[in-house]
């Protein structure tokens, strides 16, 4: 099998067990398997099949490409981390500072028209590409794990958000005033639209991230040296590239993507900056679009959508009587397949040399 | 006369490859018999299989006589088997001991491990085979050749008597290669039986009774070393005669191309590695630096190449200073740099070949406003794939990673040649490839010799050394102890300087 | 200091499972695996503990003990849920730390869903006792003045300090323990020693399992009424800090978890302490986190944790 099927087929079976393990739980558990399905036709579609003289509601396909949209961007971050050799399980906190910064200006710095909803966007990614710098230094000059660092400043993100959250003028203790229209993405053209969903117009940044990863990984030199550095940094040395220089660069991208995650939630889908007890996960959700997605810029978006889709159906079945959960568990463990991906591996070579079509493989080292 | 070891018929089969094809191998008790073959003759593979590393898709093993299968390294120990591996099997930061006993370690009576006694009687051990090893210092702190001894020393402390040595000589010096012959020669009169794998001839003929040969996987011969001649060995190794010396005519030796004063390097630990070196190289001659890996060849070349920093002194290239421009600087000023690894640093091993061959100028020529052109990185590509007859699967395209050894390493030849640089810092070039991709790599780099360029040649391979170089400088201990005409020197001299022995009288000739 | 006495109780209660389930990640590390999903172990063995005490409690039989009961449970299935982490690094070679997040991930959805089937709603029901403080603690409680300081603490530190104990032991006196650690730092050494380095790997993330199981119910039992989503709110992680901090050592694991939880009193409590009470809470719930930056940013440079942790290990490889 070629290594290109196998980077399509290895996910597209994740998912498919991890849809089958989500139903064999439903069915052990006693519940009704097809509202399941039900809900995720309708999540995507807006057509209900058990009521199919309700016609198409669009709303619920609005909601879905709002719940898609900060999802994408933060598995552009998980991936953009992952193609230069670091995993950014930072991300979490990036979208929280995204989030909080964006509110600040919004809120304390009057400006005038357009401009304040993209000078708000852009205060959100920078904030979060510097607080990816974080990790990111820490990696080139100490040798500390991303990884960690990451998680310890995910809290503090967190933690520290509520505290200036809080301090905002005006705000209660779990929420801060609304934005000032003009820094909104939200609009009533795209919610009329979609029968009074909170689409935005947060989804035109997505479309320009997703095709701005896809040309800066593939087609520039600067990507060039950035998948080299993530493949081999020693080899990206000796081809002269800054090591810590495109490392320190490339997560900050990533907490960039991030940042402009929590930015649109912030300005498109709430309006408001919430204090929090515990984080949303969005980041995390990034990792599981980016690996689903392969790291490549159609995959993450195409991934963005399937877990989009899961989340935004939960309150579907919950109302059709189904534990929302269960979105959760079928996500988590598709992303539990794809990390036993040399399982799978296993089981399609094994599949093919049964059917005979397997040409002589290069053996590996057999020193 | 009775056999410690048979092994029989053993046929070794991985998906698509057979490493061993039928070999038998019949060891005498207490002698040393010496396994030889090339890179991939399937000598590791053999004795995997002895070791209980991996099992023989067919054949007989016998051990004193008694049909066994060996499934496990346990199996093995049990059978009185060890081995010392190529790279060595230790844990850095546990002591000596702790090294020693792990998977067999005495208890106390309230069941904690007893380091105390069996230090004890490690130390005696130690002194009744010579090692003179001390069973308290931790791994990380004792030399080299000192962590063999521990090898040694583990086998010892599970009463092997049938010890497989993996290349041991690899990482020594030539005093420490020496020290090791006693040892074995030791070992051989407490009555243990010595397997002994490596490709140098030299150390059969001096240590080993027997040697058995395997080339591709299959079994050549076995013969008796004092009734055989290393060039009769060399070729059952090869399978044709093999004349290792390389034609190189006398020509006129140019300018200096580069200049190095006193220069000082530290390696990554922050230690000094390279210090006060000075030497020069000139166009038209290969300029060949011997020593024992870790003498801070690799430092040098980092220092020259632009990967490490130069802590003092200068490095000039055609009169200019050029000791500050890191690596682009110096790719862009002439000078070409073919790696020690070629898996480290030559190639980005997951990249398509195409994306490899355009590694110093993917910001330069082959791209236009940061983005890359890639009509004109597959036809620089399809050229040097055509001129250098480098060879794989889908051409251009081929994910570098599984191309063949030799592949690669042409591959990098083709790209670091072509760019035609005035300098060029050849690594190891030939290690690990077989000797159709020797004799090649050398003739290129000879070629190049011939146009005029300068050539700087760091090798651990004394044999390469002697036949490439015109000028030889030996490195030892990051400085020079000697530097001498090839065609005035011999093995005998240079293994004194390598083991950092000045030699009097020797000179610079410049 | 009546102050600081009055906070001793709580340091310990907040304490008890980052100890706990540090050490957890002390085994799984020092064979070479990277435990990241200690958070979501901890809230399958805080689920298990609520479920089998709310179950258990009214039992005429099972009653009295139904909060040790539900630490059993969340032990074992602490045990259960960690092999999804063994096999899928040590069989399947997974990347450590993405599956480890996938198993995170997958404990948040399993146990509010199984919440849902036994009493649906998204959290279990509330237990009435769980675990009980100690109303005195001989001879320490009656020390004068800071004997207030042992009067009415839970009776799981003790739990805690033997298990520190223990696991200092096994780690560095035992058998086993030098085979751990050298699955741990060189794992192709060990197997070329006749070593089972999966066995060794599958047993120490058991262990792994088994104490982040046990702290999960332990804080569940002790800190809450019930298990809700947010039960573990990153304990799992504070305890990976633990780790770090302590240098991969059981009783530096002690400092730092009993820190924490100091730094974590501190946060209830310093608005009763002058000049404290001017810090915003928030800082003192994000001082774990940054100490454990700072902390590495001072270890960089010396190697102290293991050093074969999280890389894939594949016989086959050599």
């Amino acid at each position: 099998m070629s290594k290109k099927m196998e980077k399509i087929l290895i996910p597209l079976i994740a998912i498919a067990l991890g849809i089958l393990l989500g139903c064999v739980i439903l069915l052990v558990s006693g519940q009704d398997v097809g509202a399941l399905f039900n809900g995720l036709i309708k999540s995507a579609t807006g057509f209900d099949l058990s009521k199919p003289q309700n016609g198409l509601n669009l709303r619920y396909p609005g909601e879905f490409l709002v719940s898609s949209m900060p999802i994408i961007l933060t598995g552009l971050a998980i991936g953009f981390a992952y193609r230069c050799g670091m995993f950014n399980i930072g991300a979490e906190g990036q979208v929280i500072v995204g989030s909080l910064v964006s509110c600040m200006v919004a809120i304390l710095v009057p400006m005038p028209g357009m401009m304040a909803a993209i000078v708000c966007l852009l205060a959100g990614g920078l904030a979060g590409a510097l607080w990816a710098f974080i990790p990111g230094i820490l990696k080139c000059q100490f040798n500390i794990s991303e990884v960690v660092t990451g998680i310890m400043l995910n809290y503090t993100a967190l933690y520290g958000a509520n505290y200036f959250l809080k301090a905002l003028p005006e705000s209660t203790t779990t929420r801060t005033v609304n934005i000032p229209a003009n820094a909104s993405l939200s609009s009533d053209f795209l919610s009329e639209l979609t029968n009074n969903s909170r689409l935005h117009w947060g989804f035109i940044l997505v479309i320009i991230c997703v095709i701005a990863y896809w040309f800066i990984i593939e087609k520039t030199s600067f990507g060039y040296s950035l998948r080299a550095t993530g493949f081999n940094k020693e080899g990206a040395r000796y081809a002269g590239i800054k090591v810590n220089k495109s490392t320190i660069l490339s997560i900050m991208i990533s907490g960039f993507f991030a940042g402009l995650a929590g930015a649109i939630i912030l300005q498109g889908t709430f309006g408001y900056g919430r204090v929090m007890t515990a984080a949303e996960n969005y980041g995390f959700d990034g990792i599981s679009v980016a690996l689903v997605g392969g790291c490549n810029a159609i995959g993450i978006l195409l991934s963005g959508l399937l877990f989009g889709l899961l989340k935004v159906t939960q309150p579907l079945l919950q109302t059709s009587g189904i534990p929302k959960e269960i979105g959760d568990i079928i996500s988590s463990s598709i992303v539990f397949f794809v990390a036993i991906q040399y399982a799978i591996q296993y089981i399609l070579n094994k599949l093919e040399i049964k059917k005979g079509k397997a040409h002589a493989k290069k053996a590996g080292d057999v020193q | 006369m009775e056999y410690a070891v048979e092994m029989l018929n053993i046929t070794k089969e991985f998906p698509g490859i057979k490493a061993n094809d039928n070999v038998t191998l019949q060891v005498e008790k207490g002698t040393i018999h010496a396994l030889l073959g090339e890179n991939g003759a399937g000598k590791s593979t053999l004795m995997s299989i002895l070791f209980g590393l991996y099992q023989p898709t067919s054949g007989i093993i016998r051990i004193n006589g008694n049909e066994v299968s060996i499934n496990d390294p346990n199996d093995a120990n049990r059978l009185g088997i060890g081995m010392v591996h190529q790279h060595f099997k230790l844990v850095d930061c546990f002591t000596v001991t702790e090294n020693i006993i792990l998977g067999k370690e005495p208890l106390t009576k309230y069941k904690t491990v007893d380091l105390k006694e069996t230090s004890k009687k490690i130390l005696e051990l130690s002194r009744r085979y010579g090692l003179d090893v001390d069973p308290y210092s931790k791994i990380e702190d004792i030399t080299v050749g000192m962590q063999q001894r521990v090898e040694i020393l583990k086998m010892l402390y599970r009463n092997a008597d049938i010890l497989i040595f993996d290349e041991p000589t690899a990482v020594l010096t030539p005093h420490e290669i020496e020290e090791l012959i006693d040892i074995m020669r030791n070992l051989k009169k407490e009555g243990k039986t010595i397997i002994l794998i490596t490709h140098k001839l030299k150390e059969i003929k001096e240590v080993a009774d027997k040697c058995t040969v395997l080339r591709r996987g299959r079994y050549i011969g076995t013969v008796d070393v004092s009734q055989t001649s290393q060039k009769e060995m060399a070729e059952m190794m090869v399978g044709r005669e093999v004349d290792f010396t390389v034609e190189k005519p006398d020509i006129q030796v140019g300018e200096k191309v580069l200049e190095v004063k006193d220069l000082w390097v530290k390696n990554s630990r922050g230690l000094d590695a390279v210090k006060g070196f000075s030497f020069s190289v000139a166009k038209g001659e290969i300029v060949g630096i011997a020593g024992i890996d870790g003498n801070g060849q690799t430092d040098l070349v980092y220092a020259l190449t632009g990967l490490s920093k130069v802590e003092k002194g200068k490095i000039l290239f055609k009169g200019q200073d050029i000791t500050k421009l890191d690596v682009k600087g110096k790719v862009k000023c002439g000078i070409g740099h073919i790696p020690e690894d070629r898996h480290k640093h030559g190639l980005i091993l997951d990249f398509k070949l195409k994306e490899n061959m355009v590694v110093h100028e993917y910001d330069g020529e082959y791209s236009k406003n940061g983005i890359l052109q890639f009509s004109k990185i597959d036809e620089y590509t399809d050229r040097l794939i055509k001129e250098f007859d480098v060879r794989s699967g889908q051409g251009k395209e081929t994910i570098t990673r599984s191309m063949s050894g030799g592949n690669q390493q042409k591959a990098i030849i083709a790209r670091e040649i072509d760019r035609s640089p005035e300098l060029l810092i050849v690594v190891q070039p030939t290690r690990g490839l077989d000797v159709g991709a020797i004799e090649y790599i050398h003739r290129r780099i000879v070629e190049e010799r011939n146009k005029g360029k300068a050539i700087l040649l760091v090798s651990f391979e004394l044999d390469e050394i002697l036949s490439l170089s015109d000028r030889i400088i030996v490195m030892y201990n990051g400085g020079i102890t000697g530097a001498v005409k090839a065609s005035e020197t011999d093995e005998k001299q240079l293994g004194l300087m390598m083991a950092g022995e000045k030699i009097e009288g020797v000179s610079d000739h410049e | 200091m009546s102050i600081l006495i009055s906070m001793v109780p709580a340091t310990l209660m907040v304490a008890t499972p980052i100890i706990i389930a540090a050490l957890g990640g002390l085994f799984s590390e020092r064979s070479g695996i990277v435990n990241i999903c200690i958070e979501g172990i901890m809230m399958v063995g805080g689920f298990a503990g609520a479920t089998v005490c709310v179950l258990l409690e009214s039992d005429p039989t099972f009653g009295p003990y139904a909060g040790w009961l539900g630490l059993l449970a969340g032990l074992v299935v602490g045990i259960i849920y960690s092999l999804l982490l063994a096999v899928s690094t040590i069989n399947f070679k997974a990347d450590h730390t993405i599956a480890g997040t996938a198993i995170n991930m997958l404990a948040a959805g399993i146990t509010i869903y199984l919440c849902q089937i036994i009493f649906g709603q998204q959290r279990t029901i509330a237990f009435s006792k769980g675990i009980s403080k100690m109303k005195k603690i001989p001879l320490l409680s009656d020390i004068p003045i800071i004997g207030q300081a042992f009067t009415g603490i839970y009776p799981t530190i003790f739990i805690a300090l033997i298990l520190v104990l223990v696991t200092w032991f096994v780690v560095y006196k035992t058998r086993f323990g030098l085979r751990l650690r050298s699955c741990g730092e060189n794992p192709h050494a060990a197997a070329s020693m006749g070593i089972n380095v999966y066995k060794t790997r599958y047993a120490a993330v058991m262990i792994s399992g088994a104490l982040a199981g046990l702290a999960g119910a332990i804080m569940v039992l002790t800190n809450g009424i019930q298990y809700t989503a947010s039960s573990i709110h990153g304990v799992g992680f504070i305890a990976i800090a633990a780790l770090i901090f302590g240098k991969w050592h059981p009783l530096g694991t002690l400092g730092a978890g009993l820190f924490f939880g100091f730094s974590s009193a501190l946060g209830v409590y310093a608005s009763m302490i002058p000049l404290l009470n001017l810090i915003p809470s928030e800082f003192f719930s994000c001082i774990p986190y940054i100490l454990t930056i700072v902390a590495l940013i001072i270890f960089s440079g010396k190697a102290v944790g293991p050093k074969a942790s999280g890389q894939i290990y594949d016989a086959g490889k050599r």
